[in-house]
């Protein structure tokens, strides 16, 4: 057998791929890392950069809180903290069912230790008196925060690359096997790999990989669309998010503001095809409209950037991960359906535990990849 | 048929009188208050210097293109002070803003005609009040009236550097020094090319005996050192071909090394962009006669790869031309098409005699600033080519780590210089670590709570 | 950074305010005419802490000459007409 024989492949290098193979590294494995284009191009990379646990699906609520443990040692893990600040999520409601809203998810964080208090109507002009009018009241996650979607993925990759890790950038996986002991993956280029261990994080084409091995599943593509000012003063200190998703801003010390809702377009490509993803004017202008909604004080700033990426949507907007359920050896962990940021270092660990240890500590249950075919 | 042609400049005027002549009506758009382009920019209303004043030797030129501008004006659907900030091609759509109002021009065909921008090498003081683009240095005394300062140096290479000096000295401003980066032995290697060109080479000539004439300092072959000055510009200091450091006090500079296009609509609209080497500028891919990969775009002028002001008038009509073609029109090209061929020719001597001074960019000191939006200094961007981060093997993920690019002019400035130093670290090609991509908006656009 | 006027100086005149102070222009000039003719010195400040800037490439591309203009917004000096009564503060 000609190629490159390893303990552990992986497609994909977002930021689940990238703490993947630096956890797997850090434990003595040899790990190959395959990415179709550079480190952190996709979701991983392009995201708004939310390190939020707050108003999650209480089934990630557990990966969430792994994952920020995680977080508040990324400079020792991976030599740069990828400017993860925390400075609290604050999510807010513009009327009594959304208020309503924040009030159920109080017991929701309790249950699963997560620090979160509400701020009530008089307190919150109080507290962040540049929120407009139209905000009712809000809830503050203090643990919450934010990071630099550019450095995360290649600052992970720097490391597992360190520790050992071989990561192939612009290298195109074109077909797999697996021969009952192995799996076979060949690329664009002709060059071969194998181990007895296949990783797939692959975003939204994790779910080609899926198919490839018999278990295809209803993963659509996802694009946000994102925005940002030019530098203002610095004043919007929390992450900011509102129920129901449909605008979210966050302003970091150097003065831009970062403002994501609605959806861009984009178009995955067929293999051996450029992905692109691009912003959408009218989801920019909407979520201007809605950004100054919540604070006023940016009307008039100016926009200086927009982009989109492509993220893999579930129909029940939670990835899949877990073992296959066709292959042994075959890990997945894909579709994280725009939540994928800030669960990734810990997709990472759970991948580590999972090969090396055959187990983890976090249930994965909501997560099998199995749910589709069932529901069908 | 609906058509739009963005830019009015040279080429955009060309392109315009040819479609009404063939019966279409385009909406043309321009960002500024009047048409002409940057190199037959018109003062606003007001101004009393005639074209023989304000355009020298180009005044004939001028006069005609702007009889052919205010024509096509009152003919054609004339949108100015209009920016097209956004292009769908899959859409076939604008997105443009108007006195802060949002818009949306459908088109079935578009003649992208968006020009060039001075190409510029950072330099120690670049940032300090009273240092401009070597464009710059022109449009305010073409269009305003005024010198950059009242003892100007020039730093640079290119036709422009002399002109631009030459126009000083005669507006009665102080010309401290021109300082041209190329040594004079490159200029004459080029001459035979050049004369392909006989009057765009006399008139150069001529601008460089009469400077010399009139007594102005003039060095070839420089390497700038840094432009000088607390609050503002004080002095600029230079190594001559000898080896010599010198310095001259002034209160303002004019910096520029030829042009590049501003092609971010191109890029938007999904045309790939290839390396020239000779202009040693990317440029989104287009035929001798404007057609482009993407149906229904077409591209003339300086905005699709620098040819200058005679080019893209001749280029405006062919794109035009094109289109009538791939409507089915029967139209005459021939002579034209000629004509674009030899100018090219020349456009090749022009460039040998003028190239990029990658190196000054290259041996710049980490501490010089060179990203003028985000306050990025040249050993920000070589850092990324070590870490922390995974190292960037080319410009898009040194942008995503270093921000080179990010800021409010998306690397129109630096990307050139940003792009060589890169290179220089990587110990590769400029072709290979690629361009930055441009991003909608392609200039800043106000947030607003009602579009 | 002054501008010096050098030709078609037989202009109207007209009058800005720039934060507060009186600065005498002429009808024709951008706003950054006015101002850097007029003895502003610069236009804005780097966020980043490098100093003043008074703009780069006066056609609109480099976005180095924001200024604030009472009424207006946030406008580009070099691609602003000046106004007489114009109220502007420096980006």
């Amino acid at each position: 057998m000609s190629g490159t024989r390893c303990d552990v492949l992986i497609i994909g290098a977002g930021g689940a791929g990238c703490s993947a193979a630096l956890h797997l590294a850090l434990r003595g494995s040899r790990v190959v890392l395959l990415e179709r284009g550079l480190v952190g191009g996709q979701a991983s990379g392009v995201n708004y950069g939310g390190v939020r646990q707050q108003g999650r699906n209480p089934a990630e609520l557990p990966i969430a809180r792994k994952s920020r443990e995680i977080w508040g040692r990324m400079k020792a893990l991976a030599g740069t903290e990828a400017e993860f600040t925390v400075t609290g999520h604050l999510k807010l409601a513009r009327n009594d069912a959304e208020e309503a809203e924040l009030i159920a998810y109080l017991d929701v964080a309790k249950q699963y230790g997560l620090p979160l208090r509400m701020v009530g109507r008089n307190a919150l002009h109080g507290e962040y008196p540049w929120l407009g009018p139209k905000v009712l009241a809000g809830s503050f996650a203090p643990e919450d925060g934010s990071a630099n979607p550019r450095l995360m993925a290649p600052a992970l990759a720097r490391a597992a690359r360190d520790a050992g890790a071989a990561i192939h950038e612009r290298t195109e996986v074109m077909s797999y096997a697996h021969d009952g002991a192995l799996f076979h993956l060949r690329t664009v280029r002709g060059e071969e790999f194998s181990a007895p261990v296949l990783l797939n994080l692959a975003g939204f084409w994790g779910g080609r990989v899926a198919e490839a091995f018999g278990e295809a599943v209803p993963v659509k593509p996802l694009s946000p669309n994102m925005l940002v000012t030019e530098p203002m003063r610095y004043f919007i200190e929390p992450n900011l998010g509102v129920v129901g998703g449909n605008v979210y801003l966050r302003q970091i010390p150097r003065g831009n503001v970062i403002i994501g809702g609605g959806y861009g377009e984009s178009n995955p490509g067929e293999p051996g095809e450029m992905p692109w993803s691009r912003p959408v004017p009218e989801a920019t202008m909407e979520a201007a409209r809605l950004a100054i909604a919540l604070v006023p004080e940016l009307e008039g700033a100016q926009i200086i950037r927009s982009w989109s990426g492509i993220d893999g949507q579930m129909p029940d907007r939670i990835p899949v991960i877990g073992p296959s359920s066709t292959t042994p050896g075959l890990f997945h962990a894909f579709g994280f359906s725009g939540h994928g940021f800030q669960l990734g270092p810990a997709i990472g660990a759970i991948m580590s535990e999972l090969v090396l240890d055959g187990r983890t500590d976090v249930p994965l249950e909501a997560f099998r990849i199995t749910r589709f075919a069932e529901a069908g | 048929m609906k058509v739009a042609v963005v830019g009015a400049g040279p080429a955009g005027v060309r392109a315009v009188e040819t479609l009404l002549a063939h019966g279409i009506r385009p909406v043309w758009i321009d960002e500024a208050m009047d048409g002409g382009g940057r190199i037959y920019q018109r003062p606003p209303a007001g101004m009393q210097r005639d074209a023989r004043t304000l355009y020298g030797f180009e005044a004939s030129r001028a006069t005609a293109l702007h009889a052919a501008l205010d024509a096509a004006k009152a003919r054609a659907d004339w949108r100015p002070e209009t920016l097209v900030w956004n292009i769908r091609p899959g859409q076939k759509q604008l997105n443009t803003l108007s006195q802060s109002r949002q818009g949306v021009v459908a088109y079935d065909a578009v003649i992208l005609c968006t020009g060039a921008m001075d190409r510029v090498v950072p330099v120690k003081g670049w940032t300090l009040p009273g240092v401009t683009t070597m464009g710059g240095a022109q449009i305010a005394l073409k269009s305003q009236g005024c010198g950059i300062g009242r003892r100007v140096a020039f730093l640079g290479s290119g036709p422009l550097l002399w002109l631009v000096a030459y126009q000083y000295a005669k507006a009665g401003a102080e010309v401290a020094a021109v300082l041209d980066t190329t040594p004079f032995a490159t200029k004459l290697a080029a001459a035979p090319g050049m004369l392909r060109g006989p009057a765009t080479f006399a008139k150069g000539l001529y601008y460089i005996g009469w400077l010399r004439t009139h007594g102005i300092r003039i060095a070839e072959g420089v390497t700038p050192l840094a432009i000088e000055g607390d609050e503002t510009v004080a002095g600029i200091c230079w190594r001559d071909a000898k080896g010599v450091e010198q310095q001259v006090a002034c209160d303002a500079v004019g910096i520029g090394w030829g042009l590049k296009p501003e092609a971010q609509l191109a890029d938007l609209a999904g045309i790939p962009f290839d390396f020239d080497d000779v202009q040693h500028n990317w440029v989104p891919r287009r035929d001798a006669a404007g057609r482009t990969p993407v149906a229904g775009v077409y591209l003339a002028g300086d905005g699709s790869g620098i040819g200058g002001a005679e080019v893209a008038e001749l280029a405006g009509t062919r794109a035009a031309l094109s289109l009538l073609q791939d409507e089915g029109r029967a139209v005459e090209t021939a002579a034209l098409d000629h004509k674009l061929a030899s100018l090219a020719r020349f456009r090749v001597a022009l460039e040998k005699a003028f190239p990029f001074p990658a190196h000054l960019a290259v041996s710049l000191p980490d501490d010089a600033l060179f990203c003028r939006c985000e306050g990025l200094t040249v050993g920000d961007l070589r850092v990324t080519t070590t870490g922390p981060t995974l190292p960037a093997p080319e410009m898009n993920r040194a942008k995503a780590v270093s921000r080179a690019g990010m800021g409010r002019c998306q690397g129109r400035v630096c990307g050139a210089a940003a792009a060589e130093i890169l290179a220089a670290k990587l110990g590769c090609s400029v072709a290979e670590v690629g361009r930055l991509r441009g991003q909608a908006p392609v200039k800043p656009i106000p947030l607003v709570a009602a579009p | 950074m002054k501008l010096t006027r050098l030709r078609d100086t037989a202009r109207p005149a007209i009058s800005l305010h720039l934060e507060g102070e009186a600065v005498a222009a002429m009808r024709g000039d951008t706003l950054l005419t006015a101002l850097l003719a007029g003895g502003a010195g610069h236009l804005r400040e780097s966020e980043f802490g490098d100093g003043h800037r008074a703009g780069f490439c006066l056609m609109g591309a480099c976005q180095d000459c924001w200024v604030v203009v009472e009424g207006m917004g946030r406008v580009r000096a070099c691609a602003t007409l000046a106004q007489d009564g114009m109220k502007v503060r420096r980006g």
